[in-house]
C-alpha cells in the first residue's frame, strides 16, 4: 500500500471578482515526492501555492494537508512544512545567523545550533553566517532561504521559483541540494519553476496548468511523449500558444 | 500561546536596534523635542501667571508623557507589522506557525520596550530641565500607564488591519489614527473646556479618562476610580472591537488573496 497523501485537492476553484484565477485543480501529492507546477504566467500557480498555505481561500474545493483539513488545523500543519520563494526575503538588517536562530525558535527546532551548521556546510554558506542579510548576493541569499525552508525537517515543502535569478552553477547546486536533502528525509515537495532544465532534473511528476486547469499530468518523460514534443520547452510553448480548447483535447487523451 | 515564539519574534526587533542605532534615535528624539516645546511653554505661562497660580501648568509635561506612552505603544504594534512588510518578511511569518494572538503579543512586547526607553529619558529631561517629577504622580501612573499602553495596542491592532487591508497605502493612514485622537482625549487641557457634545466623544475615549485622572491627582484631588474604571471598561472594549476587527480582515484578506499581495509588492 501507497504512504497516505501529504496533500489532497479537490476541485479546488478560485475566483477573484470576475477573475477566475483557479478553475478546477485537483492534485494528490505523496511523501517522498517532487511534484513540478508549470504553466504560463497568470495560468495561477501562486494562487494555488497560497490557498495550499492557507493564505488565500478558495472559493470551492476541498483540501487535507495531511489528512486534516487545512484552515482549522493551520498551525499544527504549518509546523510540518515550510516555505521559500524568490519573492519573499529574510530580514535584511539581520545577520544570517540572527534570522535562522528567530525561524529555528518559531518552528521549535531542537539542537538548533548544529542544525543550522550542518545545513549551511550543504549549501556551502558556512561563511555567511555572520554577515548582514541585506548585503548578500541572490545566489547567497537564495541559499540562506533554503537553509531556513529545511530548518524544521519538513514533511512538506513548496518552492516557488528558488532558482529565478541564479547562475547555471548555483541553480545547480540548489537542485543537487533539494534532491539530496529531500530523498534524505522523503520531504514531499511542490516546486514551481519557468527553468524546464529544474523541471526535469527535480521533479519526479510534472503538472501544468493553463488558465486555472490541469492541462497535463504525469513524468516529464510521459508528457513530452503524451504531446509529441522532444523537450518539456516545446510542450510549454505548444500549451501556451493552443486554443484552450485544444489542450483539453490532449489532457482528456492522457487519462 | 507558545511564549517561544513570542520571545524569538521580540528577539528579533531586539537585533535590530542593537545592529541599528539609528532605528533607536527616532524613539528618542521626538518625544524629546516635543518635551522641550512644552517644557518652554510651561516656563512662560509660569512667567506670565505668577509661580503661585502656575503650579498646575506641569500637568503639560505630564501630558507631554503620557501621550508618548499611548503613542508609542499604538507604533509599536503597526511598526512591528510594517516591518515585516518592508523587509519582505511577512509571508515567511505568516506561513510560519505562528498564531495571530502570537504576532500581536511580540507586537505589544516590542512597544514595551520602545515605551520603557522613551519614559525613561522624558522622566530624566523633564525633572533635571523643567523640575517636573513624574515619580511625584506616585504609584496612580501605575494604572494610569496600563490603561494607555492597553489602549495603544487596540489603535495598534486596528491600524495594523487597515495596513493589512490596503496596503502600503494606509501606511500613513496608520501613523494619522492618533492624531486623530489626540484632540479629543485632552492631553494638555481638560474636557470642560470642549462643547458638550465633544465632551460626550471625548470621554467615551480610554485616554480621556486617564489624562482627566493624571490631572485631579497632580491637582492633588488624589486618585479617581471612577475614571479608572470607564478607562478599563472602555479599554476592554476597545480591545475586544480591534481584535474582531482583526480577525474579520484577516479573513476578508485571505478572501481578496491580499496577504501575499502586501507581503510582495
Ligand atoms: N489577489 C488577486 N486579486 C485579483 N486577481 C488576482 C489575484 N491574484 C491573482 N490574480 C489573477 O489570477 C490569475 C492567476 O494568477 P497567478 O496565480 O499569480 O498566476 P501565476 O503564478 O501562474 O503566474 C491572474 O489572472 C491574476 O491576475
Ligand atoms: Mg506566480
Amino acid at each position: 500500500m501507497k504512504d497516505a497523501p501529504v496533500i489532497e485537492a479537490m476541485h479546488l476553484h478560485k475566483a477573484f471578482g470576475a477573475t477566475v484565477a483557479l478553475e478546477d485543480l485537483s492534485l494528490t501529492l505523496r511523501p517522498n515526492e517532487i511534484l513540478g507546477l508549470l504553466g504560463v504566467n497568470g495560468a495561477g500557480k501562486t494562487t494555488a501555492l497560497n490557498i495550499l498555505l492557507g493564505l488565500t481561500t478558495p472559493t470551492r474545493g476541498t483540501l487535507r494537508v495531511f489528512g486534516q483539513e487545512l484552515m482549522p488545523n493551520r498551525v499544527d500543519i504549518l509546523k510540518r512544512c515550510n516555505f521559500a520563494s524568490a519573492y519573499v526575503s529574510l530580514p535584511g538588517n539581520l545577520t544570517v545567523g540572527q534570522n535562522l536562530w528567530t525561524f529555528a525558535q518559531i518552528y521549535g527546532v531542537k539542537n538548533h545550533k548544529a542544525k543550522i551548521t550542518e545545513l549551511l556546510e550543504l549549501l556551502e554558506i558556512p561563511h555567511l553566517r555572520s554577515r548582514v542579510t541585506g548585503q548578500l548576493s541572490a545566489g547567497e541569499a537564495t541559499r540562506v532561504q533554503l537553509c531556513k525552508a529545511f530548518l524544521n525537517d519538513p514533511e512538506l515543502l513548496l518552492l516557488d521559483e528558488p532558482t529565478a535569478s541564479l547562475d547555471p552553477d548555483i541553480s545547480d547546486k540548489v537542485r543537487k541540494f533539494v534532491r539530496s536533502r529531500q530523498q534524505a528525509q522523503r520531504t514531499a515537495i511542490i516546486y514551481t519553476s519557468h527553468n524546464m532544465r529544474d523541471i526535469e532534473e527535480v521533479c519526479d511528476r510534472l503538472l501544468f496548468i493553463h488558465k486555472g486547469r490541469v492541462v497535463a499530468e504525469g513524468t516529464p518523460t510521459a508528457v513530452m511523449t503524451l504531446f509529441q514534443q522532444e523537450s518539456l520547452e516545446d510542450v510549454f510553448i505548444q500549451i501556451a500558444r493552443s486554443e484552450a480548447g485544444d489542450v483539453f483535447g490532449a489532457a482528456k487523451t492522457a487519462k | 500561546m507558545n511564549f517561544r515564539i513570542v520571545f524569538a519574534l521580540v528577539c528579533r526587533y531586539l537585533f535590530l536596534y542593537t545592529r541599528n542605532w539609528v532605528r533607536l534615535a527616532e524613539v528618542i528624539f521626538w518625544p524629546t523635542m516635543e518635551l522641550v516645546t512644552w517644557g518652554f511653554l510651561t516656563r512662560y505661562l509660569e512667567g506670565r501667571m505668577g509661580v503661585a497660580e502656575a503650579g498646575p501648568f506641569t500637568w503639560m509635561l505630564g501630558g507631554v508623557i503620557f501621550w508618548d506612552v499611548m503613542f508609542r505603544s499604538q507604533q509599536g504594534v503597526a511598526i512591528s507589522f510594517l516591518e515585516d512588510v518592508w523587509t519582505r518578511n511577512l509571508l515567511n511569518i505568516f506561513v510560519a506557525p505562528v498564531r495571530p494572538i502570537e504576532y500581536l503579543a511580540s507586537a505589544f512586547g516590542v512597544g514595551l520596550v520602545r515605551i520603557a526607553i522613551t519614559v525613561l529619558i522624558l522622566w530624566a529631561l523633564s525633572w533635571i530641565f523643567f523640575s517636573f517629577n513624574l515619580l511625584d504622580i506616585g504609584p496612580s501612573l501605575v494604572p494610569f500607564f496600563g490603561s494607555l499602553l492597553l489602549f495603544g495596542w487596540a489603535i495598534g491592532i486596528f491600524a495594523t488591519a487597515l495596513i493589512m487591508r490596503f496596503g502600503q497605502a494606509a501606511e500613513s493612514l496608520a501613523w494619522a489614527v492618533p492624531f486623530l485622537i489626540q484632540p479629543l482625549t485632552a492631553v494638555y487641557y481638560p474636557v470642560s473646556i470642549m462643547p458638550g457634545w465633544l465632551q460626550w466623544i471625548a470621554l467615551a475615549l480610554p485616554s480621556t479618562h486617564v489624562f482627566e485622572g493624571m490631572r485631579g491627582v497632580m491637582a492633588g484631588a488624589g486618585f479617581s476610580w471612577s475614571h479608572f474604571a470607564w478607562a478599563a471598561l472602555l479599554n476592554a472594549v476597545c480591545l475586544l472591537l480591534a481584535g474582531l476587527f482583526y480577525h474579520w480582515t484577516l479573513s476578508t484578506v485571505r478572501a481578496r488573496g491580499l496577504l501575499a499581495k502586501v507581503a510582495t509588492n
